[in-house]
Formats: structure tokens, sequence, C-alpha cells
């Protein structure tokens, strides 16, 4: 099923995906697509399945139906890590980094691939280093011992290291406090001038609203509106109905 | 003190240092042996019963390039080679099928390849035991004993293997793979790394160190089909006792078990000497049962 | 339940027993033999099957079980005079459960892969005892004793032929078959397979989980030990071989290949195990290493059929 790129393709198109943990069915036909560059926010209250979508198109959950593409290519079924080196960066809930290597080599383990040159991987390294100069400061300490906000960033290093045309962006902000929550914002927009799609999982509205140009609200496992950021307030009875308590 | 001084008295120190030697260099072969099957069982959970056969296959592969070229360097790298490529091969044909499904499944294959290896060594070399020779044939004086050279030649070996592994791991592309997996295997994935190909690689790694112990091994006993259950129960007492799926803590509990052995071999048979591995695996399992040299999980 | 299954299930139950009662009388010496011996093994893969697949539990320690009851019966068998079954019974059962409150204490503190190899180690751990303990245990070479009379006190006493001593070990595993059959599918039974589901939440649920493990564990060891005890009776002897952890693990193949969660399975699977033996001994010769395309079968199996043979029909076994 592989077309050439064409350029009129979404960057990324999921149409009526399905997954099940076990027994569990849970997402019920996911429909969405992200264009290139674009940073699209996924909205929705715990647990109606905005993870486990980001996880299948990642390929870290077996879809059960439906069909993912990637610059129109069907990618659908393709194991992870032939997505990650296909441009798919994932940076997850509760971050994972190993937090047994020290950052540089977190940070290796996203560039050591095929046809990488010593040059690039050089730049790569420079790149993210000055998007994030905290991480240049402790590249020789172990993972585990950085805060949760530098922990964070060194998920979201490590899926750049890929070169990724698209960053899938579970829950960033969570636990983390406000000074770190605007230093998220900041580091969304820097990539999305870079000409990275996201795809932004938040809890966090109002950010996902000033960072998004469109948004999706899933509920039950599947899609049930979308429209422009612009055109949502926060407190838009849209969003009371989907993500109200 | 008349007491404590009979009681010293009575400790034979030639024997214990003659039997501190022996434990270090039996420990040093537990822990190359230990060390494989702790690492696959590290990186992919796989608990590899057929790790004692793939030792028996290394010395038997040793036996026959032995008397094949009459080098012993040679049939130690030709049957590590050869053992890793059938490690591959197994874990590619029986262990992947299995990815994702009970733990206990995988237990049950391996331990059904290794019935089938240590029936095809009998089938195939008989029941008699054949010899390697060793390459040093050289002693030194150690008390009232002509010590051979070749077992401080083994443990030096085996430190060699395990020392340049751990290098191999700690730098290098492969090493970082190997350790990422092995702390997050789906994060290892997303990160682009081929997972299915690295627990290919561990295995035959591990199946590698099986099979150059068995070599390194072979001229201190006999290389007969059996010789690989008693070795298999051992690592895994060592395993557990270093706890499973740490390298380092294998490779202490490996030395530290085969002393208490050697020491205790001193009074009585070997056959019961062995009961000294069994206690420290009860008091481990009863008191630590992440590992001895594990720090507690706080 | 539906009636015309639970129906159905007896029929082809008494079918199976009237063959089983009927099979001495016709067959050759040594398939009576063969046959009686597949009871036998059938009874202790059948007590291993409580633990695999009902309660999820792997163990590698049942040839501790087994081979301690044999020397508790062997025991019996030669320190009292005249030889008395019930006691070989009674004395096998004892040391089969000393061991198994052993191993019982264990199974409730380490999980899974741990419990298999702890499980493992420790028969091997028996097996080293009974070896080098030679006054005691006859080291190497076992015991040998003979064979008691099947006794009632004051009603009767009869020696056993090969054709009783079958019917005898048929009634045993029968009535065990049962036994079993019945804790399966009581409320005690399916909190056990509630384990093998998810332990966690079993426990969450507010099951004291450990208890029912110490149970069920206590429950496996005393059949496999009676298996033990009927294999001294029947063959006299009692070996360290088999304390080796390698019947532990033809144990978990009988269970693997006949399908496990179904009782019935294991009996099955050690016929066919046995059977398969046989039949490539015959036909390619003693030498020819049977356990090779066993063993190729073995790992088939746990690949494309981890139900085993039997495991298509588990639930209808289960009714």
């Amino acid at each position: 099923m592989s077309i050439a790129a064409n350029h009129a393709d979404p960057l990324v198109l999921v149409e009526d995906l399905h997954a099940h943990y076990g027994k569990s069915h849970i997402l019920h036909g996911v429909s969405l697509k992200v264009a290139r560059g674009e940073v699209v926010g996924l909205l929705g209250r715990n647990g109606v399945g905005k993870s486990t979508t980001l996880k299948t198109i990642m390929g870290l959950v077996r879809a059960s139906e439906g069909k993912v593409a990637l610059e129109g290519r069907c990618v659908t079924g393709l194991p992870a890590h032939k997505l990650a080196r296909l441009g798919i960066g994932y940076v997850p809930e509760e971050r994972r980094i190993f937090r047994l290597l020290t950052v540089m080599e977190n940070l290796r383990t996203g560039f050591d691939r095929h046809g990488v040159t010593e040059a690039r991987k050089q730049a790569l390294l420079e790149k993210v280093f000055a998007f994030f100069p905290v991480l240049a400061e402790r590249r020789h300490q172990a993972g585990g011992t950085l805060s949760g906000g530098e922990q964070q960033m060194l998920a979201i290093a490590r899926a750049m290291m890929l070169e990724p045309k698209i960053i899938l962006l579970d829950e960033p902000t969570e636990g983390l406090m406000p000074r770190m929550v605007s230093q998220i914002r900041q580091i969304i927009d820097s990539l999305h001038r870079d000409g990275v799609a996201i795809l932004l999982v938040e809890q966090n509205v109002p950010l996902t609203l000033e960072a998004s140009g469109r948004v999706y609200i899933m509920e039950k496992g599947s899609v049930r509106h979308t429209c422009a950021a612009s055109e949502l307030a926060v407190n838009d009875p849209v969003i009371r109905q989907y993500l109200g308590v | 003190m008349d007491a404590v001084a009979q009681l010293l008295q009575s400790i034979p120190l030639d024997q214990i240092l003659i039997q501190t030697i022996n434990g270090i260099v039996t420990g040093m072969i537990l822990a190359l042996v230990a060390s494989g099957l702790t690492l696959i069982f590290g990186i992919m959970d796989v608990v590899n019963f057929a790790h004692g056969e793939l030792f028996m296959l290394g010395a038997y592969i040793g036996v026959l390039v032995l008397s094949g070229t009459g080098s012993f360097w040679v049939a130690l790298i030709v049957a590590t080679l050869t053992v890793a490529l059938l490690g591959a091969a197994l874990q590619i044909v029986t262990l992947r099928p299995l990815l994702g499904r009970d733990p206990l499944t995988t237990i049950l294959a391996t331990f059904g390849i290794s019935l089938v290896l240590q029936n095809y060594a009998l089938w195939q070399f008989g029941p008699v035991a054949r010899k390697i020779q060793e390459p040093i044939t050289s002693h030194f004086h150690l008390f009232y004993l002509e010590y051979p050279w070749y077992r401080l030649l083994i443990a030096a070996l085996s430190g060699a293997i395990i020392g340049g592994f751990w290098l191999f791991l700690k730098f290098g592309k492969f090493g970082i793979w190997i350790r990422a997996t092995t702390q997050d295997r789906v994060m290892a994935q997303a990160m682009g790394i081929p997972v299915p190909w690295v627990h290919t690689a561990t295995f035959a790694i591990g199946a590698g160190m099986a099979a150059a112990s068995g070599v390194l091994f072979g001229p201190l006993v006999g290389v007969n089909h059996t010789m690989g259950l008693d070795w298999v129960l051992k690592a895994f007492i060592v395993v557990v006792v270093g706890g499973m799926g740490n390298l380092g803590g294998s490779i202490l509990a490996a030395i530290f078990i085969s002393l208490l052995e050697a020491y205790a071999s001193i009074w009585v048979s070997p056959a019961q000497a062995v009961i000294v591995s069994f206690v420290a695996l009860i008091l481990t399992l009863l008191f630590r049962p992440t590992g001895l040299f594990v720090p507690t999980p706080k | 339940m539906s009636t015309r299954r639970t129906a159905a299930y007896w029929i082809a139950f008494c079918a199976v027993q009237a063959l089983l009662i009927a099979a001495p009388l016709v067959l050759p010496e040594f398939w009576r033999r063969f046959l009686t011996e597949v009871l036998i093994w059938g009874l202790l893969a059948m007590s291993s099957d409580l633990l695999i697949g009902y309660t999820g539990m792997i163990s590698f320690g049942h040839s501790a079980f087994f081979g301690l009851g044999m020397y508790g019966a062997a025991a019996a068998l030669l320190l009292v005079s005249p030889p008395n079954l019930w006691l070989a019974i009674g004395s096998g059962l004892i040391g089969a459960a000393a061991v198994a409150l052993f191993v019982a204490y264990f199974s409730t503190r380490l999980r899974d892969i741990y419990f298999a190899i702890t499980t493992l180690i420790f028969s091997q751990i028996f097996y080293v005892i009974i070896f080098t303990w030679t006054p005691v245990t006859g080291g190497e070479n076992g015991l040998i004793f003979s064979r008691p009379p099947l006794s009632m006190p004051f009603l009767f006493s009869m020696r056993f032929t090969s054709t009783t001593l079958h019917w005898f070990v048929l009634a045993v595993v029968t009535a065990s078959y049962l036994i079993l059959r019945r804790v399966t599918q009581s409320p005690f039974g399916m909190v056990l397979q509630s384990i093998r589901e998810n332990e966690g939440r079993t426990r969450a649920i507010g099951y004291p989980v450990e208890r029912y493990k110490i149970v069920v564990v206590m429950l496996s060891g005393l059949f496999a030990g009676l298996a033990g005890v009927l294999y001294a009776i029947q063959n006299r002897f009692a070996a360290p071989d088999f304390v080796y952890f390698l019947i532990s693990g033809d144990t978990v193949i009988f269970n693997v290949m006949g399908g496990i969660g179904t009782l019935v399975g294991p009996i099955v699977g050690a016929g066919a195990f046995q059977l398969l033996r046989e039949l490539l001994s015959r036909l390619l010769g003693d030498q020819f290493p049977y356990l090779i395309p066993l063993g190729i079968v073995f790992i088939l199996i746990i690949i494309f059929l981890p139900q085993g043979l039997l495991g298509f029909a588990r639930r209808w076994l289960n009714r």
C-alpha cells in the first residue's frame, strides 16, 4: 500500500482506529489527521483513550481495526522501532527516560541510526543542547538523578534526536510546576517553528488551546468534536460538555 | 584461650588456601555461565533452561575441533561462535513466536530445547566421557600440591571475557542498545532500537559465553552429555542469590558460593558440599529475596 | 450447567472406566504393567495440574513429593513387619506432606519464575540428601522391599496379582480424580483460577491468597506423594532417580501435552508420552534417542497448540 509521498497528503492520517487492551475495547474508531508542521491538540477526560491513541499510532499497541498512514504510506501494524526510524517521535506520559543511562547516553539511543554521519550527529546534539541548556550541563549525569522538569526536557530532547517529522507528546506538563509549564509551552512553539508537527495530548486546556492550531476532543474511545483552537474559549460549553467534571 | 588455640590449630590453613584458589577458579567459570543466564533474563525475561546444554555443546564442539586442529585456542573460538549462532537460531525459531505470551511458556520451551540438545549429544557422542586436553600442562608448587597453571588461566580468561563484555556494555552503540532495552523495552523500541534483534543478539552472546565456559572447564572434568545439568542448577542458584538480571551481583554470588562450597569440601564430600549452595539460596529467599548483593529496594 | 453436557460427560467417564477395568483381562503382561504405570504417572501429572493449570504456579518440584512419597512408603514397608499396605500409604503421605509444607511456605513469598526455579532447586536438595545419606536411604542404589498384600484388618488379606494391583491403582487414581474434580469445581477451585488469572486483583478483592496457595500446594503434594506410594508398591523399589528434577520435567511435559487445567489432560499426556516412547523405541530400536522427536513435539505443542491435546475440551471437562 505504499504510494510515493504526496505533498497534498496530511503528514499523519488516522482512519477509524480500533484498539483493545486484552478484552477491553478502548478505541472505537478514532479518526484524525495532522498536517505537516501543524500543532494539533487532543483533549478529553481521563480514560477516554487519548494516550492509547498515541500508543497505537506509535505501534506500541496493536490496532485491531483501522488504518494509520504516514505521508500517504500505510504504516498500521509496523513495529514501533520502524515507526521511530520513519520519523515519529514519542514522548510518553511519565516521561520514561532511561534512568540508569546518562543524559548523553539517553540522547544517543536516538541517533545511532543508519546513514547518520558524525557531523550530523554533532549538529543534532548542539541543536538539542541549545534548546535545553540544562541538559548540556548535566550531560554525564544519570537520567534518574534529574528533576521532574529536567526529565521531561530530556524525554523531548531524546525524541528530537530522531529528527522526527512529528512528535507525539503525551501530557508533558503533568506534575510540573507552573514555571516549567510555561517552559514546555515555549518548547512546543520552538519545535513548531522548526517545522516539526506535534500531536499534543493534554489535560491542561488553556495551554492546549494556546499552543494548538486545531483540536480534537475525544470521549469514550472516539473523536466527538473538532475545530480550530481559536474557535474555543476556555469556558466554552463544548469544553464543559466533554471535559467538565 | 586454650579452646581458641585448639580451634585455630585444627583449621588446616594450607587446605583453606588451596580451596580459596579452587573456589575462585570455579567461581569465575560459574560467573561466566551465570552472566549469560542473568543477561538473558534481564533483557528478555526468559529463563533459559537450555543454558547448561549450550555449555555442554560448547565443550563437545571443543573436543571435535581440538582433535581436528590440535589447537585449544581455535577450539575455544570456534565453539563459542558456533554455539552463539545456534543460540541465535534457537531464539528466532522457538522464542520469538512466544513473545508476549505467559513467561511460563518460555521456561517450558527452553526446557524442551534442553531435552532435545541433551539427547542429541547422547546420541551423537555416546555416554562415555570425552577429554579435552588443556593447553598448558605445567604445574607449580602450592604447599604439598602440584597445582596446575591451567586452573589459574581459566580464572584469568573468564575474568577477561566478563570484563570485556562489561566494557562492551558500557561503551559502544550496542552496549547502549542492550542497556536501554533492559531498562525499558517499550521506550527502547520507541527510540528506534530494533528490540527483536537485540534480543536475538543477547541470547547469542549468552550462549557464546556458556559455550566458552564449557570449553574452558572441559579439561577439568570429562565432557559428557549430562555435564550441563549440574551447572545449570548452580547457575540458577547464583543468579537468584545475586539478584536476577544483576550482572555484578551474579559474579559476586558465583565467587561467594563457589568459595563456600570449596571450603565445605574440606570437611565433607563434594557431593554433600553442594548443600552449601542450597542453604545460601534458602537464606537469600528468606531474608533478601531480591538478591544478597542487591541493596534492598527502598 | 446443561444436563445434556453433564450426562455426556458421565457417560464418557463410565465408558473410559469400563475400558480401564477390562483392560488387564485382555492385555498381555507387559501392557498391563504399562497401563498401570501410565495411571500412576497420570496421577502425578494430575496433582501437578492443580498447581500449573488451576492456580497458575509452575512447579518443577513434584519429583520431591513423588520421591518422598515413595521413600516414605518404603520406610513403612521395610521397618514394619509384616508389611502393611495402609501403613505404607500413610507414611508415604506424611513424607510428601512434610516436603509440601516446606515448599508451600516458600510458594507464598515468591512469584512465578522464582517459584519455578526454587521448586526445582528444592527437588535437587532432596535428591542430594537422599543420594548421599546412604545408611538411611540406600544412597545411589535405593531401597528394595516387597509388595504388601491388600488387606483389611480382620477381614481378609490377599496378595496382589498384576491384575488386582491394576484395579487397586485404578480405584485410587479414579478416586483422586473425583476428589480433585470436586475441589476444582468448588468455590475454592474458583478462587484458585481467579488467582491464576490475576493474582493482584484476587488479593485486592480480599481473598487471603497466601492461604489458598499453601492449601493447594499441600493438596498437590499429597496426591503426588500418593502417586509415589503407588509406584513403590508396584515396582517394589525406591531410587533417588525419581527425586531428580527430570521427573518433574517429565511431569510438566505430560501436563502441557495433555492440556493444563483439565485434570484429565495430564493423564492423557502421560499416556501419550509413554506410548510414543514405547512405539519409537520399538520402531527405531532401543538406541534411538526418543526424547529428541518427543522434545521437538513438545516444543511445537507449546508454540502452536498451547492448550495441549485436550485443551479444546477444557470447558467441557470442567463442567
